[in-house]
């Protein structure tokens, strides 16, 4: 039982701060943070690399496979284009 | 010892990585910072995943590499290709993704029995929810099997959630807004007391993989059915939604596997997503559940268009607007999705330039929250047109200072600058709060017809005594007026 509650412990901590350092993000960031942060969720990709790399019949590592793919679509694709987004952002002059 | 001290790297590496997560979020507080912190979150990412590599568990490498390789290729270019116009629909596929990953991630859970060899306890533990003998193995496998079918629920509601998000924001046609079947709500509820009845019967029978399986469909179909009544100017709330779910996807993946790094990232970008959520509700002045499960129209005491809009109309041309704008010291531009639609962006540019080049003006952007298709739309296209961030300015900020504007220009926006907001108590946007352009000196208002936004009530603003409509494409409309200037 322990472990669990020291999981949701994390969880709701984490949560508080989420809350704490996001709602001190301006507006005009909010696409880059909806972008930057979905690449953070990609972060599945190590349950992913677990699951597809581990000595499991062929069926869960077919779906490991698919879920490192996807996650790594998230997570590259994601970094890539907040960095495009956010080198475009200047101040004058 | 080897495994042990394994254990502690790996650990060690993930709070790293938890680190990094958080400051780069931080940087995102400011754009001088926010380049920084992606890259410090790109770095945590890359410390994560590699000392992943590490675990014991993983002893076959092709099938993982090739996931790896084939997947990196595919991000990078759909990154590296999208157009600014296009990052609404290219947000939605990655929130889309996130949440297939988890879904696969608890499938291969599912199939591989944990994982651990608990497999011996697996049917006798997770019965006895309340048994007498739980061991700490039995719990553990209890709370993996809880942990995916709340991973696979979230997770197809996210990907099929966004793939019809997808689809109405690419113009799919055939994606239906409103009630599309009878009883919608309770086919929703149904849907979702389904789904968890689904989790509970996979949770005490976790070796029949038809459950599971149950879950994903019901899911998957619950995602379509509760995206697909919402409209167009309602997607930035489903975004951001779409958003915290793919967060609230990998939390409980993380539960799944029992990983710290997993949780931390997914709370984060959980609590991200629902303050989106709730800025952007709040900038309509609705409640979440309104816009997800109420269908929006003109309500039977708003004035009829004809009577709004009968002869009082006054239409312009790019040379008249061109006379006012000479003498204007300053000049306010308000975009709304009509800007991003006619991929207006850069003749904006070239206008506010050449009015503070050549005539002295002051030029400023006003953005209203909801302007767009998603939070931060429009300061994504107006910043690829190199518009410095410090001329975009928030709704609150710039209102105050409304009547002191000489010329604003409404390019491609409707309901975000409708004073009825203000005035009429039984509008369906009455409360909401709006860019009052109203305000200003003269209000030039660039649209292609009088047709309603997207609450379907016409605009008194149109028919003011101080507004000037300049029918046309909003492109086509700044070139003519940058012209006149530049003759002027």
């Amino acid at each position: 039982m322990d472990a669990i509650i020291t999981l949701l412990t994390i969880f709701v901590l984490a949560i508080f701060i989420g809350f704490e350092i996001i709602t001190k993000i301006p507006p005009t960031l909010h696409t880059p943070l909806m972008s930057g942060s979905n690449a953070i969720s990609g972060v599945t990709l190590i349950g992913a690399v677990v699951a597809a790399g581990s000595d499991v019949p062929i069926l869960p590592q077919a779906l490991g496979f698919l879920a490192v793919l996807f996650a790594t679509i998230n997570v590259v694709g994601g970094f890539l284009v907040t960095n495009r987004m956010l080198s475009m952002f200047k101040r004058k002059g | 010892m080897l495994a042990a001290s394994n254990a502690l790297l790996i650990n060690g590496a993930y709070l790293l990585a938890s680190i990094l997560f958080i400051f780069g979020l931080k940087g995102l507080t400011h754009p001088k910072t926010a380049v920084r912190g992606n890259l410090l979150g790109a770095l945590g990412m890359l410390v994560a995943v590699g000392v992943t590599l590490l675990d014991q568990h993983i002893v076959s490498f092709p099938v993982m590499i090739a996931g790896l390789v084939i997947g990196t290729g595919i991000g990078a270019f759909l990154a590296i290709r999208v157009e600014m116009t296009g990052m609404p629909e290219l947000v939605a596929v990655f929130n889309g993704f996130g949440g297939v990953a988890s879904v696969f991630v608890a499938g291969a859970w599912m199939l591989s029995g944990g994982d651990e060899g608990f497999k011996e306890g697996l049917v006798r533990g997770a019965r006895d929810l309340i048994g007498v003998e739980n061991s700490a193995a039995q719990i553990a496998l209890m709370q993996g099997t809880i942990a995916a079918t709340a991973s696979a629920l979230i997770g197809g509601v996210t990907l099929l959630g966004s793939l019809v998000a997808y689809g109405k924001l690419a113009g799919v046609k055939w994606v239906p807004e409103g009630e599309f079947i009878p009883a919608q709500k309770i086919l929703n509820a149904a849907l979702f007391l389904l789904g968890i009845f689904l989790c509970y019967q996979s949770v005490i029978n976790p070796d029949n993989g038809l459950f599971f399986l149950g879950i994903v469909l019901v899911s998957c179909i619950l995602g379509v059915t509760l995206v697909t009544p919402i409209g167009g100017a309602d997607m930035p709330v489903v975004i951001a939604l779409l958003n915290s779910y793919s967060g609230l996807a990998a939390a409980a993946t993380g539960f799944v596997i029992s990983n710290n790094v997993l949780i931390i990232a997914g709370s984060l970008v959980g609590a991200s997503g629902l303050i989106l959520t709730s800025i952007m509700c709040k900038a309509m002045n609705r409640s979440l559940a309104n816009v997800m499960f109420a269908t929006m129209g003109p309500s039977s005491s708003t004035a009829s268009a004809d009577d709004v809009y009968e002869g009082k109309i006054k239409s312009t041309s790019g040379d008249e607007v061109a006379m006012l704008l000479e003498t204007s010291r300053r000049v306010v531009i308000i975009p709304g999705y009509g800007m991003a639609v006619s991929q207006a962006q850069h003749a904006v540019r070239d206008l506010a330039n050449l009015l503070e080049s050549k005539f002295g003006a002051n030029v400023d952007f006003a953005i209203h929250p909801v302007a767009g298709r998603m939070p931060g739309h429009m300061n994504v296209l107006l910043a690829e047109a190199n518009i410095p961030y410090d001329k975009l300015r928030e709704m609150d900020d710039i209102n105050p200072e409304m009547d002191q504007v000489d010329v604003a220009i409404v390019i491609g926006a409707n309901d975000v600058v409708n004073p009825v907001a203000r005035t009429d108590p039984s509008s369906p946007i009455a409360g909401m709060p709006i860019i009052d352009v109203d305000k200003a000196r003269t209000v030039i208002v660039i649209k292609r017809s009088l047709s309603p936004g997207y609450a379907g009530i016409p605009n008194p603003l149109f028919a003011a005594d101080n507004t000037l409509m300049f029918f046309g494409d909003g492109k086509k409309a700044f070139q003519e007026m940058i012209e006149a200037l530049k003759e002027a």
